[in-house]
């Protein structure tokens, strides 16, 4: 991992229209930046806004505010060949292998659709691109020919890495690439994520709601709740040094699979429900959960400042300890 | 003592076009009063069609109960005609579910929803359950239970919706309480809400609860005994510290190894199982793990092994690392595993 920053999101806003509602802020005023060969976590519950911003860096939704910068380009400013230059720099995994492949075509197909678009590998090169992606994923080249419905959950994710892999992208936006898997075979998929990390200097950011799993492979952490990050700091920290006390409520919330220590473990138990993110106040969006929450909560929404260095909280309580 | 559940050498199949599905082969397990046992495994073990089963809610055809009883308070329920089995779901044991939004009536009010199982088996008006109904939802900490018993499941949050899952379950004193993967749908500060609202209610309406779960997490935070599911069959069992402490069956080895930790740093190779689980339309000859076992022998693939039993309240597991011939094998597993002989 390099200190140099690959991908910036500056200010970012993604709002959508409800109709009858009113506006809703599903990532509001968003900033992060991914530094070279690191893998950044981005956690929180649903609602809180991680995949909308991960789908916004891939250009799925255009930003209402804000920019995201890939090597200090604005990727909104840009067209034709950087744009489609971009695109192949960046690639994503999805979380569902069931709904993300092409059920109509066989894999070859589907891994080998990016090479004719960015047209990189052709004619005999191009097959054996494909049949070099599968066996690096696990796979081997039997497969090549093979539908979707012919492979297991595991076996289509690691397809779906191949796909992204294909055009040597340099970042990818993992969104909850194991959630939909089995425990045995969650861990098969992160080592083949590491170890292709290794090899190939990837960036990552990964998008997961499993606190558990992202403290072992990320770099750093941010924390999101209803469209903002609360928190963000290197993964150690934020376990053992949390400041926000929404990060503490969520962590405190892991079960642990080990029943002495959990025997020990005081729970901070958030009463209430996640707030409807339509329509929110200009207070802290934790304001009506928050166990700590004073009056300025409630008035003035917190910044995300740096509390130490590499150590960013968004609440107005957290200066006080 | 007589256990309340006792479900021995239970096996269903599902008859499909592409032949017999055998998803559960020869489980026994029991469940005594005011316990919580979890059945742990990953999808496709057999987990949720042994409840099913236990539930009478196998679907039949294609299921058919090939073999083994179920004795619910010492009296047979494989087989008991409809209407009696009718008289016991929802009253004596009763169920809640991973999804409740696909479980609740979306066009009734959720205060009818809670009180339809108890005017059923209380034969009670409407208008004594109400009352019935305020009480449930004050127990279940719902907030506002004079209005909110009017609204629709669409209005609530996930959340909301497993608590009125948990009330319309609790509502007619059940025995036996069945929770599949009652909070795998959840966020995990909702997760915690319920498991500590399932932990207290136990205590508070004497009842007992078969959890069905993959997460390991949530079974160290409310099983007292677990039994260990691998591909229809129970591996194994034992105390809740036996199977986190002392596991001794590969794939809980494997299992366990495989989940990451929130008390743990950073890794970069996590340890996992190879391979897939096998497939139930032909099982595999002997053990079914063996295909996946580092420490399989050759007996492994030929001959089913016996339950061995260890020290500890009830702990057995199946494998063949602990038959006489194989000390060797299990002397290479244990120095691997860092387990003291």
């Amino acid at each position: 991992m390099t200190d140099r920053v690959i991908l910036e999101v500056k200010d970012l806003c993604k709002h959508f229209a409800v109709k009858g509602k009113g506006v809703l802020r599903a990532v509001d005023h968003v900033s992060l930046q991914l530094h070279e060969g690191e893998t950044l976590g981005l956690v929180g519950e649903s609602g809180c806004g991680k995949t909308t911003l991960g789908r916004t860096i891939v250009k799925i939704y255009r930003p209402d505010a804000g920019q995201v910068l890939y090597e200090g380009r604005d990727i909104w400013q840009q067209k034709g060949r950087a744009d489609l230059e971009y695109h192949k720099n960046v690639q994503m995994i999805f979380q569902d292998p069931y709904a993300s492949l092409d059920p109509l075509s066989v894999i070859s197909t589907s891994i080998g659709e990016g090479l004719d678009i960015h047209g990189m590998y052709k004619g005999k090169a191009r097959h054996d691109r494909i049949l070099e992606l599968l066996q690096m994923v696990g796979l081997n080249k039997e497969h090549a020919n093979r539908f979707p419905h012919e492979f297991s959950g595991g076996q289509r994710q690691r397809i779906g890495i191949a796909r992204a892999l294909a055009v040597e992208p340099r970042v990818i936006v993992c969104d909850e690439p194991i959630s939909a898997l089995d425990v045995s075979i969650q861990a098969q998929v992160m080592n083949l994520l590491v170890r292709l990390q290794d090899e190939m200097k990837l960036s990552y950011l990964f998008i997961t709601h499993d606190l558990s799993m992202v403290r072992a492979i990320s770099n750093r952490i941010a924390v999101m709740y209803l469209g903002s990050i609360v928190e963000l700091a290197d993964a150690d920290t934020l376990y053992t040094h949390h400041l926000h006390p929404y990060t503490s409520a969520l962590l405190s919330a892991i079960p642990i699979p080990d029943p002495d220590v959990e025997e020990k473990r005081s729970r901070m138990i958030l009463s209430g429900d996640l707030p409807s993110p339509i329509g929110l106040g200009a207070g802290c969006p934790f304001a009506s959960r928050c166990p700590r929450a004073k009056d300025v909560c409630r008035q003035s929404r917190p910044m995300l400042t740096e509390m130490e260095k590499g150590h960013f909280v968004a609440c107005h309580r957290a200066k006080e300890g | 003592m007589q256990h309340v559940l006792d479900v021995r050498d239970l096996a269903v199949s599902f008859f499909t076009y592409a032949g017999e599905v055998q998803a559960v082969r020869g489980v026994s397990w029991y469940l005594d009063s005011h316990e919580t046992i979890a059945i742990v495994g990953e999808s496709g073990c057999g987990k949720s069609v042994t409840i099913q089963t236990v539930m009478g809610l196998l679907q039949s055809p294609p299921g058919r109960v090939k073999a083994g009883s179920v004795l619910f308070d010492g009296r047979e329920m494989l087989g008991l005609p409809a209407r009696e089995l009718r008289q016991m779901q929802g009253n004596r044991m009763s169920m809640i579910f991973q999804d409740p939004l696909s479980y609740l009536n979306p066009t009734m009010r959720v205060g009818e929803q809670i009180a339809e199982s108890y005017i059923l088996h209380n034969h009670v008006s409407r208008a004594e359950a109400r009352q019935k109904v305020l009480d449930m939802m004050r127990l279940i900490s719902f907030p506002e239970p004079e209005r909110n018993m009017y609204v629709y499941p669409h209005q609530l949050s996930g959340g909301q919706r497993q608590r009125i899952m948990v009330a319309m379950a609790l509502i007619c004193g059940p025995e036996v309480l069945f929770a599949d993967e009652p909070t795998t749908a959840l966020d995990v500060t909702i997760q915690a809400q319920i498991i500590e609202l399932m932990n207290e209610l136990k205590e508070k309406v004497h009842t007992s609860i078969v959890l069905i779960t993959h997460d390991l997490g949530v079974v160290a935070n409310m099983a007292q005994r677990i039994y260990v599911m691998y591909a229809g069959q129970i591996v194994e069992r034992g105390s809740a510290r036996d199977i986190f402490y002392r596991p001794r069956h590969p794939y809980t080895w494997g299992l366990l190894a495989s989940v990451p930790r929130l008390d743990q740093k950073q890794r970069r190779n996590f340890t996992f199982i190879p391979g897939t689980p096998p497939d139930l339309l032909s099982p595999p000859k002997g053990c079914a793990f063996a295909a996946r076992c580092p420490y399989a022998m050759a007996a492994c693939a030929s001959f089913d092994p016996e339950e061995a039993a260890f020290e500890g309240d009830g702990h057995y597991a199946r494998c063949f690392l602990y038959h006489k011939g194989a000390e060797a094998m299990l002397q290479k597993a244990q120095k691997e595993r860092g387990i003291e002989a």
